[in-house]
């Protein structure tokens, strides 16, 4: 086995300038990105941002356009082979095979990850008690529910217990209550000292990482724990507006000066001002005019959704103007 | 390495014995497909329907035409007695040949003059037009020694024995020249490519069309195990169908097999390695079952019209002659039927064999250098 350089610094990724082009498009446009040991880091953005790529990148399925990157301290372009004995993978589609066993299905990864014999039945014990499916352990993969497969997509991933772990989008198209499973497992994998690395779309679950990373059109436009994103990345403060009719103070809102912009959020709307000392008398005149009344109006602390919105917002505004000259 | 491949061909074979479709194509398909060949294939020109268009009707017009139907070759299906009936039955398919004699036709030979005997045929099946002008000038010519010697005899002479030639025509190793002993071995050839050709490629691209591959890409498997993974259970179902289609071709066609079957396993596992190499270079480039499909016909195609399995290689420009040398399926097709009607050995077949082994281990090299563990 190769000796893994630098795992001791303490970070299991490490990308530099991390590119990935599909022909002329851009998928990542050079990522820098440090993950801790045992940290779990959360990769967010909206579809198509590059999640997926990225990930595939770690885990030497696709090979990078340009810069560089290790894992578990192995460099992800030549030493891809050894990496993969270091990392468990969750592909963003069920990627078990549904004509065989949930039995069937664990042997075969055993088999692949040559798990000591000796270790064979307690991992395949493990997983299964993990996934609760006791009871189906000779039913076909196929017939297995959403929250079933994800937890013994899990449980396979992790046979030969990687200490760091990929996972794309694993709650997606799953119930609330398996959702919050499966984040119990990932604490409990986490608090065995794993890396774990995962996408979500789900603002609740990046709640729940240590660190957070947020990818738009390739590029990773903020970094931080979430604490950290609230409170540095959001130059702008937040004002909760909770009227009876939401929708129809939106337009008049946006349109004060002093106002940056306005999203409906629950039963309410969020107003993203310079200043909101300003911007609540503002509001609440402009209400008033209209004959909305008014049921409370106050500066709330942003939430990770608002950091998101208007992260991609100021970034969308600073690319505009170059795109329009570029075309 | 052995306990990893050992673990794909355990996924591999339950993926495909449990999937009944799979079952009816591995060894359902091969039996159904000999039995075709068996039965519809039949070159073997017999019975051709026969119109007999005599405006005669003398007795020696008859007695030719009872000889044409007593050979065996024809079957006197219409008597006709104009010409545009003989086009009719002729465009109608209705019969393939007819026989015209005039009238007058009795007169002359009764008078010792010789007389026309016109055969018209449908040329739209070139082969059987050719075979069965063959079979008629034979009984022609038969027919007019007949009247020679009455002739001579009846002027009171002694018959003289005039050293004429006889071509006595014997084909060896398929003494009745029956076309099914011809195809129904060479049937292996192009089961054995379809089964092994397609349904690896397949294999291969299921998997990235369901997404078992990106997960399998992760893991630490090299490639070797996965590619001998992907292909020794078709190395196996191959072996097994030539067997399944031997027993049909033997027991129920009664296709003498005359030479060592060891030496068809052997030609087969020669074959399959330019079989299975196609099938994992299509897997390369396909990214669906259904691209893998048409790839795969891309190939099974051109192999089967170049092999000699139907038409014959002689026959072809010599252009294309030079083609049909790369082709895989041309060598295995010549072992088969040597093997099966000839009973010959390596002795005679090695330069078959060492084409297979020559053209097998360059495709089968070439696809799996091509063959990478990534996604693109
Ligand atoms: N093999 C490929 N060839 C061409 N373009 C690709 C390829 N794979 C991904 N892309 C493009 O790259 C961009 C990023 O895709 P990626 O799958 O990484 O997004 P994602 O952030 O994972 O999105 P999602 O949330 O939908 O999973 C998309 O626009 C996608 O269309
Ligand atoms: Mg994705």
């Amino acid at each position: 086995m190769e000796l893994a350089t630098d795992t001791h610094n303490g970070f299991a990724v490490t990308l530099r300038n991390l590119e990935k082009r599909f022909g002329d498009f851009v998928a990542v446009n050079r990522v820098n990105l440090d993950v801790r040991k045992g940290e779990i880091f959360g990769f967010l953005g909206p579809n198509g941002a590059g999640k997926s790529t990225t990930i595939r990148m770690l885990c030497g399925i696709l090979e990078p356009t340009a810069g560089s990157g290790t894992v578990a301290g192995f460099d992800i372009t030549r030493q891809a082979e050894e990496i993969k004995k270091h990392i468990g993978y969750m592909s963003q589609r069920f990627s078990l095979y549904e004509d065989l066993t949930v039995a069937e299905n664990i042997d075969f990864y055993s088999g692949i990850y040559r798990i000591p014999a000796a270790r064979k039945n307690a991992r395949k014990e493990w997983v299964i008690e993990m996934a609760g499916l006791t009871e189906h352990r000779n039913s076909r993969t196929a017939i297995l529910s959403g929250g079933w497969k994800q937890r013994l997509a899990l449980g396979c991933a992790i046979l030969h217990e990687p200490p760091i772990i990929f996972l794309d989008e694993p709650t997606s198209g799953v119930d609330p209550i398996s959702r919050r499973n499966f984040w119990d497992l990932i604490y409990q994998l986490a608090g065995e000292g794993v890396t774990v690395f995962v996408t979500t779309h789900y603002m609740d679950e990046a709640e729940y990482c240590d660190r957070l990373g947020l990818i738009y059109r390739g590029e990773l436009i903020a970094l931080g724990t979430p604490g950290e994103l609230k409170s540095r990345f959001m130059a702008e403060e937040v004002i909760e507006v909770l009227c009876d009719q939401p929708q129809e103070a939106l337009e008049p809102i946006e349109q004060l000066a002093e106002v940056k912009h306005a999203a409906l959020f629950g039963r309410g709307l969020h107003v993203v001002a310079e200043r909101a000392d300003d911007a609540i008398p503002a509001i609440t005149a402009r209400l008033k005019e209209l004959n909305l009344p008014v049921n409370r109006i106050e500066q709330i602390l942003p939430s990770l959704e608002d950091v998101f919105v208007s992260q991609i917002e100021s970034h969308d505004r600073k690319e505009a103007p170059q795109r329009e000259v570029a075309s | 390495m052995l306990e990893r491949l050992k673990c794909m061909l355990v996924k591999e074979f339950i993926q495909a014995l449990r999937d009944p479709r799979m079952r009816f194509i591995l060894f359902v398909l091969p039996v159904f497909q000999t039995v075709v060949f068996g039965y519809a294939v039949n070159t073997d020109v017999r019975q051709v329907a026969t119109a007999i268009y005599d405006l005669d009707n003398s007795q020696e017009s008859r007695e030719l035409t009872a000889q044409f139907v007593k050979s065996g070759y024809f079957k006197v299906t219409e008597y006709v007695d104009r010409d545009s009936q003989v086009r009719e039955l002729i465009d109608r398919g209705k019969v393939k040949a007819a026989i015209r004699m005039d009238r007058g036709f009795g007169a002359a030979i009764r008078a010792g003059r010789s007389t026309p005997l016109q055969i018209i045929l449908d040329g739209s099946d070139s082969n059987t037009a050719g075979i069965v002008l063959n079979y008629a000038g034979k009984i022609a010519a038969r027919y007019s020694e007949q009247l020679q010697l009455q002739q001579v005899t009846r002027k009171g002479g002694i018959p003289m024995r005039t050293g004429g030639v006889e071509l006595q025509s014997r084909a060896w190793f398929n003494d009745n020249l029956e076309s099914r002993n011809f195809y129904v071995p060479a049937v292996i050839a192009n089961i054995v490519m379809i089964i092994t050709m397609l349904l690896s490629s397949m294999a291969v691209v299921r998997e990235k069309e369901i997404g078992t591959m990106e997960q399998i890409i992760v893991t630490p498997i090299r490639k070797f195990e996965f590619i001998l993974g992907k292909t020794i259970p078709f190395v196996l179902i191959g072996f097994l169908d030539v067997a399944l289609i031997t027993l049909v071709a033997v027991f129920w066609f009664e296709v003498p097999i005359r030479g060592s079957l060891l030496l068809l396993f052997g030609a087969t596992a020669l074959f399959l390695m330019s079989s299975l190499g196609f099938g994992l270079f299509i897997s390369t480039i396909s990214q669906t079952q259904q691209q893998a499909m048409m790839s795969a016909f891309f190939f099974i195609f051109p192999a089967m019209l170049l092999s000699g399995f139907a038409f014959p290689i002689e026959n072809m420009p010599p252009a294309v002659q030079w083609l049909t040398y790369a082709n895989p399926l041309r060598y295995y097709i010549v072992i088969i039927r040597s093997i099966y009607l000839k009973g010959v050995g390596v002795a005679v077949l090695w330069p078959q064999m060492l084409g297979l082994a020559i053209l097998g281990g360059v495709i089968l090299s070439f696809a799996v250098r091509r063959f990478h563990k990534t996604l693109s």
